[in-house]
């Protein structure tokens, strides 16, 4: 399969907005105006543009924690991404959610989730309701390598795969599960590859570093979801160019192996491809330019921004907008 | 107006909403072809169809964590978990994620969803199998929680949760799945936060639970041989929490009692006693007088089992020494 031009510069223009985005609220959080936790997906841009070109309105992503570039790249608002993350009052999730957890449902982006496998069983349940409503979404579900040792994991692929549902559970492999080696805690050598068999489904490893192999498997599992044959579940080899969260400097990792992964940056190898397939370096400039703009202007709209009004505090427990627990 | 078991009436508050609203769907270990393995759903997999109504494995996380996901689009989802005890293998998915979903996103997510899970002792399962777990929802922003006593609270309840927009837990109670009661003809829809005042007193306020309903009506019954006059609310609803009938009660008695099948440590009692503490302090001519299970799991053998859950007699012997 030959990607089209206009695809090939739709997955570059994400990652190189998904990469600003990360630096900056890398910098932002160095600068004191992010503040508690941040999981950069720095490094990982190929695997959330890869399925994000590939997905449709209406299609409906569940992430992790480390969920920025999947909801941007489904179409949340920059500037209000980054309001969350500087808990301002234009934030996607009203403040309320913060990093680990953002949303932007009329995009698609179901949630980002905190608690390592929860959203896997929540994804198949939105697979299910589109089974049984014969609409033709799909749902992608993103986790990471240290996702395959939990319980829930494990309850969602067999019950996807018993159901039939359309679903694509994609493990980013980073190698690392927070500070340890996921090599260290794992049986088998590919943490989800490996284990699909348990479940009936094909193994399927994809070099996630790959924009075009990444969009190519992704269009091939969404198409197989959509003909009515079930689920997929892909693993997608990657690596973090930072730690785990903001807490983390990584120092475990390492240098060679480091080196090696910064060496084959996705955002660098695409770009030497398309320069390979001639689009000039113009348009790939101005696609940078485009975004660094973008980036910065969401970051003065949300320094020029207050914090959220305390009277939202009380507000959204229940579908009434409020919290009352008494009459 | 006919008599219907606990159990028959859960079918037909399933049935009557499944009927109404094609979106409403029920998912649970043996719920399907089996009927449920209390009978609860007996005839809705061959009324509905095996799509409507389906087996799942073994796989709490995965039936919560998939009502969840199908509220999130288009479905009006019902989960049912065989015992309430199962809730701790899924408490992350119930707490975590259903629960707060709607505030982290800023109110972006609606999930208008049903877990129906059956609940309490009496039936000499042990200490896994007989729980009374309502005060841990209770315990959890984000969570609705109701107990019916009654087959028509059961049918009308559990109508206003799967109508309710908000996750609603419906806790039924075990030890009356056989009991039968009278059932209105015809649709029953109730409303969650309501609690009913089953009878009339100017003593004592008794407020009971689910199974302990029964309870606190057999002790009414006898304080009334005694001289002593006991109101006895059923409280029906946890969250909300139906304080305004309790209060007005108290203003009148001046005295309350409890009567919960949790056991004892921050039982759903405790957060009543503090409320009327708070609230209607000034109205109260006593203490205030929790009946409770003990600090304890519960045992197996009948003997022991009755002895842990509250009875008749300790209502009885807890009113007379607060009444005196």
């Amino acid at each position: 399969m030959e990607s089209s031009r206009d695809t090939r510069l739709a997955l570059y223009e994400g990652m190189v907005r998904a990469r600003y985005f990360e630096q900056r609220a890398y910098d932002l959080f160095m600068q004191g105006l992010v503040k508690g936790t941040t999981h950069l997906g720095l490094g990982q841009e190929a695997v959330a543009a890869g399925f994000a070109v590939a997905m449709r309105p209406g299609d409906m992503t569940y992430c992790t924690y480390r969920g920025h570039n999947h909801t941007l790249l489904r179409g949340a608002p920059m500037g209000p991404m980054m309001g969350e993350l500087m808990g301002r009052a234009n934030g996607i999730c009203a403040g309320k959610g913060g990093s680990m957890h953002l949303t932007d449902v009329a995009k698609g982006a179901m949630g980002s989730y905190a608690i390592v496998g929860a959203h896997l069983p929540v994804a198949a349940g939105s697979a299910w309701a589109a089974q049984m409503r014969g609409t033709d979404q799909v749902t992608a579900c993103f986790f990471g390598d240290g996702t395959t040792n939990i319980g829930a994991f494990h309850e969602a692929l067999n019950i996807a795969a018993v159901w039939n549902l359309p679903v694509v559970f994609v493990c980013e492999n980073n190698l690392y599960m927070e500070y340890t080696p996921i090599s260290d805690v794992i049986a088998v050598e590919h943490p989800a590859a490996d284990r699909a068999s348990a479940y009936g489904l094909e193994r399927i490893i994809v070099d996630g570093n790959d924009a075009d192999a990444v969009y190519e498997v992704a269009v091939t599992a969404f198409e197989r979801a959509r003909r009515g044959e079930g689920p997929s579940l892909i693993e997608a080899l990657t690596y973090r160019h930072k730690g785990h969260s903001r807490a983390d400097p990584g120092k475990y990792r390492p240098d060679e192996e480091v080196e090696e992964w910064l060496d084959r940056d996705p955002i660098k190898i695409y770009r030497d491809r398309l320069a390979e397939l001639g689009v000039p370096a113009d348009d790939l400039n101005a696609i940078e330019a485009a975004a660094l703009a973008e980036v910065d202007e969401a970051t003065e709209a949300c320094k020029s921004t207050p914090p959220p009004d305390p009277a939202i505090l009380m507000t959204d427990v229940w579908a009434d907008g409020g919290s009352s627990w008494r009459n | 107006m006919a008599e219907l078991s606990y159990r028959d009436a859960v079918a037909r508050g399933l049935a009557q909403e499944m009927e109404r609203d094609e979106r409403v769907v029920l998912i649970g270990e043996d719920v399907a072809k089996a009927g449920g393995v209390f009978k609860t759903t007996v005839g809705l997999y061959e009324r509905f169809g095996p799509q409507r109504v389906r087996d799942t494995p073994i796989s709490e996380e995965a039936i919560t964590g998939m009502i969840m996901g199908a509220a999130m689009n288009g479905l009006i989802p019902i989960g049912e978990l065989m015992f309430s005890d199962f809730l701790a293998t899924c408490w992350d998915i119930v707490t975590n994620q259903i629960a707060k979903t709607r505030y982290m996103t800023g109110g972006q997510v609606s999930l208008p969803l049903v877990i129906r899970t059956a609940n309490g002792g009496g039936a000499r399962f042990g200490g896994q199998h007989s729980q009374s777990l309502e005060n841990w929802a209770m315990a959890v922003p984000g969570l609705k929680v109701v107990a019916p006593s009654n087959s028509a609270d059961v049918v009308g309840l559990l109508a206003a949760a799967v109508r309710d927009p908000d996750p609603v837990i419906v806790f039924e109670h075990k030890a009356l799945f056989a009991s039968k009661s009278e059932v209105p003809d015809g649709e029953i829809v109730d409303t969650l936060g309501m609690a009913k005042t089953l009878r009339s007193g100017s003593d004592v306020t008794i407020v009971a639970l689910a199974a302990m309903v029964d309870k606190a009506m057999g002790a009414a019954t006898e304080l009334e041989r005694l001289g002593i006059s006991a109101e006895v609310i059923d409280l029906r609803s946890l969250v909300p929490l139906d304080t305004k009938t309790i209060l007005e009660s108290v203003a009148k008695t001046s005295r309350l009692v409890t009567v919960e099948e949790n056991p004892r440590l921050l039982g759903w009692g405790a957060e009543i006693s503090s409320l009327v503490a708070e609230e209607a302090f000034w109205d109260l001519d006593g203490p205030i007088v929790r009946v409770t299970t003990p600090h304890i799991p519960l045992p197996a053998e009948g003997g022991l089992e009755d002895l842990a859950i509250p009875s008749v007699e300790r209502v009885v012997e807890a009113v007379k020494k607060l009444v005196g």
